[in-house]
């Protein structure tokens, strides 16, 4: 076990390489250094000499990947690139262009985004797997048939409407929360009703389906067949065999988001003005800020890894048949 | 009225549309050709569902379709679809500013100068939308009745000439008498469902007739902040919404496919590398990926601006350079997919024997492969269609989606969110784009179940 | 049994969601009062910032949303008046207003009234009040041998630093005279980046020389301490302009004569820097965790910033040390009957803690604002209609729903002008040739700016005649103010020209209805735009509406701000829109961005159209020096007049500033030029207290009716069952 986890940790490496690569080559390929300091330095009276200053503060004044002047093993190293990522593996993310600690940023804007998405994946199973479990009791029903359209109608909507149409109506209309904002502690938790309720809501036409698929495939099958013919009721053979075999897809299923929590939504952060990662994110495209954007992808990378061997764990752990090869 | 002469202008993704349709084409007459593709889509047409969901979502192809065919006009400069052409005035019916729909009067008040020169703040007249009534107060509700009546007239009339037409061509090919094939299309006793077809035709005449009569006097869905008819607007955005949702998957399937099979069929390193590749693409937060390459795409067109003279073609190729990202994204999942199921495959006893005896690898491939892994193609295609187009709208509001000038739900609903601070409010061009694409996706939604329900193995064994 | 189980799931859900929301709601306040409830009724104010300012250092910030923090705590030598106008200076820290004496080359004085060519230098010297101190901060902590506590901060010190706040001990100290030539002296530091050095380079003697020095010492000091950023005591390197006379006096000396030079003390600038501050910030520990003096200001003002996180809030609070400054004894005419004067002589500052809250999407802004949660709100174009209404004679006032609410309206036109610029090299429409200008004049008439402030700023705006906005020294209103080549002055009142005389220019240019008479190709003109945002397609679609009207092709070449700015800087953009905010109100700060040596190609200067006229360029050299009056007032109608007839730019709007504020907040005058104005404002927290319980009553019908009809969806269903269930046990029980 431990082997395997160790294994597949080394193998992320080539991964996050790969990923360090392609968004360094992107970045760089639309924005060059000078566009970057003039970024930063503001619009009004810049110098040229000014971005050369600032550019070589930084470490900006060198090649992008291979260095020509230097020799030997500097050739490869003395390099924008090499500079920049190297650090990345001990998870030093540098300063932000504006002079910012970015692993203090993160560590900081972390938490609110977590505070959106953990209650949002929590309420949301509840909701959908209490949904899915009425639907594949009534299946067949016209309350079966209802849910799945209703399902497919919710699907179908924009997640933007829901935003829009929820702040529209819960706060303006209803005076029943805060419309936007933030607060640490117990205060934070008003401002969370609101993207918690929306995002829940907008989860619930895809979870309800899914779920109700993985149900009905397991209702189907030969074991509750038996039982429900040894005379049990319906709703403990819904609990104590459906829903509880169910339950390994469902977890695992979930298991591979986990670690995705932290990054947060783009959306919904930005109107709802939380200060989580997804909206520092945001910020950082449209400031073009190179160094928080490679942070924030390459801590994406990293978590989305995790999650691929957490699930390969779970696996194991919920179902003994299956062996780590 | 002289057309003068026309010069046809074909955009990248005009060209690429016609060749997805010409390939369609190929396939349904390809399926049709042989029973054993046949049966499954006869599945999904004999779902009600399936069914109105499938001519609704032509109804919006051939919306797509009219406005892609694109030409100058004369002398005019300005390129204009097809579709520009046959709705003519909604697309020049201009007026200064929002009004609501249906408005006779601008939204907001405005400086008037009266006859006798004095000035009064009040709402001014509509250039076009109700012009023609004299006192809009007292005749409008009036006008607007009688237009809706003369519109159910008309599309009753055209419902039941289609309708007659339809009995009569089924009844000749199943050599029966047009009235016990009238009562068997009633009480559905053919296989496929023919009285939806002709429920949801008569709906969507219904539509079409109320269109026509009313949207040549009113702004049926009122007008924009700089005049423009949001209706127009909202149609001229099915063509983005379309080219978005098929095009991306026009560019990710070769790649997935190709990729999906090597990796499943050859194992071993070819495994690795384009396991590779994809986890590695995949790990990367797909809204990153998607900006930095369309902030890329806007620096080769300022350094090459030469190549894209005009604004049409500008947004055009943005449109394209958008399909194609949202393909490289989107392609590693149907890749994983593809590769556990030729995996699968490859085990099974005939085709360790092909491989025993020598049979090429493409050959094996290509016979024996990907014929059994294509039931999986057309789920993803069409599951991802919808996904798709909602995604366009996110992708505006973050602002590296389609071009501005380009006319897309996202594009709305992006300008029209500030919209809903004013009061009061001003909700059309909000509602129009949501509605729109929720009738596509909704559509689009309901024909994937069918398509999946009808295609998919492990719920066939269920039935 | 499973009537009771999905009843009790969904109660259960149900459930709970009201209880949590009742359970905030206790107490009778609002639901959806976003602050916390210790904070009621506090004499508090809130207000909203959109971005996180980048820089809080005064040296290096420029931008307003940066000021307005930053104003609040940093204390030049000088302020503007509050309530008088026009504009005038008023002594802020400096016992007067700094008058120059002149200087010929040999160092010897000169009268003031000398001409302007024998100047050799302008002697500026200051002095500032005593007694004046530094907010508590704990870079001016000393222990009890009297060393500075943090500023050799251990690793165990830091362990338990996370903000500035963490820190136990403050201290203070006495403003001197030195800190506000170490500031200056900061300009020129390489590390610094200021925005106004290449600027100040011109005027301040030997600045250039001392940013020299400073480069090549902070060089060998990263050299010599690689790890950690350099520190060098400026206070050691002489700044050969700028001399310390003696703890309460300094001495600048710039350049020639430079009368606008006393406008530039009055901002941050030039502000005092503490050397403390820098030294103790520098530690590579603070650095790491974000505390910085970018982010931590420290100021001698009425407040200061004692919580800044720039992802959710910034809050100034109250400054103990301040020395003390009184409400301005007079004013304009009418600000007594406006009530401006009613706290006159009373002590500054009013409000005692300001809550800038960040708030990025505009809907919730202008909501939380109707709640009342927000005390003041500049308005948007979209929420306008709400709001504002106008009069018979075009005056805006509010809409009654508003006044009902006790909500007022202020306006103001801003010191700022907006601009479509022509560069002036492009082969097209550039250039000195007679076709060219013909063809700037046309498209200046056919782009209505009248339509443009109508449909776009909802009217808050007025059509600029030329670059300088009213309320600047040469600005003139009337007949004798307008355009003549864009304008007719009929009826009272400037008319823009017909189309019909744009297309007679147009035609006069060689481009008779829209196509070269040589080519016989159509006139395809390009507009570079950075436009992100939801308003840029209604814009654009506009902007070539007007291109259209005189046949006219305009293309549309939308790319990413960076991209723009380099066009602009490279010449090699065609069209372009672009604005300017005044540094200080003097018309010297509006035609310097049409002097031919600040072109934006090449010389990299603030003349993004590369406008070079000899004429102008020689009549700007004359302006320059001048002090105000009728003199100057005629080189400037000589320099507009060359203006509008090239026309390099078509001059669009002064846009004017409308915001609202609420019944309970006092003391609002429009002032551009100071920033510093937050001490002035007071607020009622019993007024605001009431008003948002009123405004703020839960609407609970709707969740209601949604929970029941939910359940009346599921209850049917559920008694089938029942019955089905009841039925097959009666069944196996027989």
């Amino acid at each position: 076990m431990m082997a395997y986890i160790i294994r597949r940790v080394l193998y992320a490496i080539p991964i996050l390489i790969g990923v360090n690569l392609i968004t360094f080559v992107l970045f760089f390929f639309v924005n060059t250094p000078d566009d970057m300091a003039r970024m930063h330095l503001g619009e009004k009276r810049v110098t040229q000499e000014a971005v050369e200053k600032w550019k070589e503060e930084r470490g900006y004044d060198r090649p992008m990947i291979y260095n020509n002047e230097a020799d030997g093993i500097k050739t490869l190293t003395d390099t924008i690139f090499f500079d920049k990522s190297v650090k990345l593996f001990a998870f030093d993310f540098g300063q932000s262009d504006d002079g910012r600690n970015i692993a203090h940023d993160i560590s900081q804007r972390m938490w609110p985004s977590l505070a959106i998405a953990l209650p949002t994946l929590l309420v949301g199973l509840l909701v959908n797997i209490t949904l899915a479990m009425l639907l594949a009791f009534f299946r067949a029903t016209y309350i079966d048939i209802t849910g799945v359209v209703l399902g497919v109608v919710l699907m179908s909507i924009s997640s933007l409407f829901y935003i829009i149409g929820g702040q529209f109506l819960m706060s303006k209309l209803w005076h029943l929360m805060p419309i936007s904002g933030y607060d640490t502690g117990i205060d934070a938790f008003k401002f969370l009703i609101l993207p918690v309720i929306i995002g829940v809501i907008g989860g619930i036409g895809s979870g309800t389906r899914w779920y109700r698929t993985i149900f009905l495939e397991e209702i189907n099958k030969d074991y509750v067949r038996t039982s429900r013919a040894k005379g049990l009721s319906e709703l403990k053979v819904l609990f104590k065999h459906v829903l509880k075999n169910a339950m390994i897809p469902i977890l695992t299923g979930v298991v591979v988001v986990i670690p995705l929590l932290f990054i947060g939504s783009l959306v919904t952060e930005a109107f709802f003005a939380i200060p989580g990662l997804g909206s520092y994110t945001i910020d950082a495209i449209n400031h073009q800020d190179f160094s928080i954007v490679r942070a924030m992808v390459f801590l994406g990378s990293v978590l989305y890894i995790i999650g691929l061997i957490m699930t390969d764990i779970s696996y194991t752990l919920v179902d003994p048949r299956i062996r780590l090869e | 009225m002289t057309m003068g002469t026309i010069q046809f202008a074909f955009l990248w993704t005009d060209i690429l549309i016609f060749i997805l349709v010409a390939a369609i084409a190929v396939f349904v007459i390809y399926t049709i050709k042989h029973k054993h593709l046949r049966d499954p889509w006869k599945r999904v047409f004999q779902r009600r569902l399936g069914m109105a969901a499938f001519l609704v979502l032509m109804a919006y192809v051939c919306v797509g379709l009219l406005d892609s065919v694109h030409y100058k006009k004369g002398d005019n400069p300005e390129i204009i679809s097809l579709f520009d052409d046959l709705v003519g005035g909604l697309r020049t019916r201009e007026e200064k500013s929002y009004s609501a729909p249906f408005a006779t009067h601008l939204f907001a008040k405005e400086m008037m100068e009266r006859a006798d020169g004095s000035r009064v703040r009040g709402y001014p007249r509509l250039q076009y939308g109700g012009a023609h009534l004299q006192d809009p107060h007292k005749d409008k509700w009036a006008d607007i009745t009688q237009r809706v009546l003369q519109a159910v007239l008309l599309a009753l009339i055209a419902w039941l000439l289609f309708s007659a037409l339809m009995i009569l061509w089924l009844a000749r090919r199943k050599q029966q008498t047009w009235r016990s094939m009238l009562s068997s299309v009633w009480h559905g006793k053919e296989s496929l469902p023919w009285k939806v077809v002709l429920v949801t035709l008569g709906l969507l005449i219904l539509f079409m007739a109320l269109l026509l009569q009313l949207s040549t006097h009113y702004h049926v869905l009122g007008t924009d902040k700089v005049g423009q008819d949001v209706l127009y607007q909202s149609l001229k955005s099915i063509r983005t919404g379309l080219v978005i949702g098929t095009l991306t998957t026009l560019f990710m399937l070769p790649f997935a496919i190709a990729l999906g099979i090597m990796a499943g069929y050859f194992r071993g390193w070819v495994d690795d590398v384009i396991q590779y590749l994809y986890t590695t693409l995949n790990s990367i937060p797909g809204v990153l990926l998607i900006a930095a390459a369309v902030l890329m795409l806007q620096v080769y067109m300022s350094n090459h601006p030469d190549q894209f003279g005009d604004v049409i073609s500008r947004a055009d190729a943005r449109l394209l350079f958008l399909c194609l990202i949202l393909g490289v994204t989107s392609w590693t999942g149907l890749c994983r997919l593809l590769r556990g199921e030729a995996m699968k495959i490859s085990q099974v006893e005939y085709i360790q024997a092909a491989n025993a005896f020598g049979v090429g690898h493409l050959r094996v491939i290509s016979r024996h492969i990907l014929p059994n892994v294509m039931h999986i193609v057309l789920i993803a295609v069409v599951l991802d269609f919808s996904g798709l187009v909602l995604a366009e709208a996110v992708l505006s509001y973050v602002g590296v989606g389609v071009d501005p000038t380009t006319n897309s739900w996202g594009n709305m609903i992006n300008s029209a969110r500030l919209e809903m601070a004013r009061e009061p409010m001003v909700w059309w061009s909000l509602i129009a784009a949501f509605s729109f694409m929720f009738m596509l996706v909704l559509a689009a939604n309901l024909f994937s179940d069918a398509v999946r329900d009808a295609f998919d193995p492990r719920l066939q064994r269920q039935q | 049994m499973s009537g009771t189980l999905t009843n009790r799931v969904f109660g259960w859900t149900s459930f709970t969601a009201f209880g949590l929301l009742l359970l905030t709601a206790c107490d009778g306040r609002p639901w959806n009062n976003p602050y916390p409830l210790k904070d009621d009724g506090s004499n508090i104010l809130y207000s909203e910032f959109s971005e996180r300012p980048k820089h809080l250092d005064p040296v290096r910030s420029y931008v307003s949303n940066e000021y307005e923090i930053l104003a609040q705590i940093y204390e030049p030598v000088v302020q503007y008046h509050y309530l008088k106008r026009p504009y005038q200076l008023a002594t802020l820290t400096a016992t007067d207003i700094p008058q120059p004496r002149y200087l010929d080359s040999n160092q010897q004085p000169l009268p003031p009234d000398v001409d302007v060519s024998q100047i050799a230098y302008s002697v500026y010297d200051i002095e500032i009040k005593p007694g004046i101190r530094y907010q508590p901060h704990p870079a001016f902590a000393r222990d009890e041998q009297g060393r500075f506590r943090y500023h050799q901060l251990s690793d165990e010190q830091l362990s338990n630093i996370y903000t500035l706040a963490d820190f136990a001990h403050t201290g203070s100290r006495e403003l001197v005279a030195a800190d506000y030539v170490y500031q200056i002296k900061r300009l020129a530091h390489p590390r610094l980046h200021s925005p106004i050095f290449g600027v100040m380079t011109d005027y301040i003697v030997g600045l250039q020389d001392y940013a020299d020095t400073l480069q090549k010492t902070h060089a060998q000091r990263k050299v010599d301490t690689p790890d950690r950023t350099p520190y060098i005591d400026l206070h050691k390197l002489d700044l050969a302009g700028v001399k310390e006379v003696d703890k309460y006096r300094y001495q600048i000396t710039i350049k020639g004569k430079y009368p606008q030079f006393v406008y530039w003390l009055a901002m941050p600038f030039f502000a005092p820097m503490p050397a403390e501050a820098e030294r103790f910030y520098l530690q590579p520990g603070l650095v790491e965790k974000n505390i910085t003096l970018d982010w931590f200001p420290v100021g001698t003002g009425p407040y200061m910033l004692t919580e800044n996180n720039p992802n959710l809030k910034m809050v100034l609070q109250r400054n103990p040390n301040f020395h003390g400054e009184l409400y301005p004894q007079e004013g304009d005419p009418g600000d007594r009957e406006a009530g401006l004067l009613r706290d006159a002589g009373k002590p500054l500052p009013f409000i005692d803690k300001v809550v800038y809250n960040l708030e990025k999407e505009l809907i919730p802004y202008w909501n939380k604002f109707l709640q009342g949660y927000y005390d003041i709100s500049s308005i948007s174009s979209d929420s306008f209609d709400q709001a504002i209404q106008f009069t018979g004679e075009g005056e805006a006032t509010l809409t009654d729903s508003m006044r009902e609410k006790g909500i007022n309206l202020l306006t103001a036109v801003q010191t700022s002008v907006w601009f479509y610029g022509f560069n002036m090299q492009d082969k097209l429409v550039g250039g000195d040739s007679e076709r060219a200008r013909k063809l700037r004049q046309a498209i200046a008439i056919a782009i209505d700016i009248e339509e443009f402030i109508s449909i776009f700023a909802n009217g808050r705006g007025i059509p600029a005649q030329g670059p300088i906005p009213p309320g600047i020294f040469g600005h003139t209103e009337g007949e004798q103010g307008i355009n003549p080549y864009v304008y007719n002055w009929v009826d009272g009142r400037p008319q823009r020209k017909s189309i019909a005389d744009a297309k007679r220019l147009l035609a006069e240019a060689g481009y008779a209805n829209g196509r070269d008479e040589k080519t016989g190709k159509p006139l395809l003109l390009y507009f570079d735009t950075a436009m992100p945002g939801p308003d840029a397609k209604a814009f654009l679609n506009w902007l070539r509406k007007q291109f259209q009207k005189i046949n006219v092709q305009l293309v549309i070449r939308n790319t990413d701000f960076n991209r723009f700015q380099e066009k602009v800087r490279k010449g090699t953009a065609q069209i372009f829109r672009w604005g300017w905010n005044a540094d200080y109100p003097d018309p010297e700060n509006f035609l310097f961005l049409l002097y031919g040596p600040n072109k934006k190609v090449l010389n990299n200067g603030e003349n993004g159209a590369n406008y070079d006229s000899p004429v102008f360029n020689r009549l700007f050299e004359q302006m320059k020096t001048m002090e105000n009056g009728p003199q100057r007032k005629v080189i400037i109608d000589q320099m507009l007049e060359v203006l509008r007839r090239d026309s390099p730019w078509v001059f669009s709007h002064f846009p004017k500033g409308f915001s609202l504020y609420h019944s309970w907040y006092a003391n609002v005058k429009p002032n551009l030029m100071a920033n510093n104005t937050l001490k002035y404002k007071r607020i009622e927290p019993g007024l605001r207290e009431q008003k948002r319980h009123e405004w703020n009553q839960p609407v609970l019908l709707p969740l209601l009716v949604i929970v029941v009809v939910l359940l009346l969806m599921i209850l049917p269903g559920v008694l089938t069952y029942i019955r089905k269930e009841h039925h097959s046990n009666n069944r196996s029980a027989v």
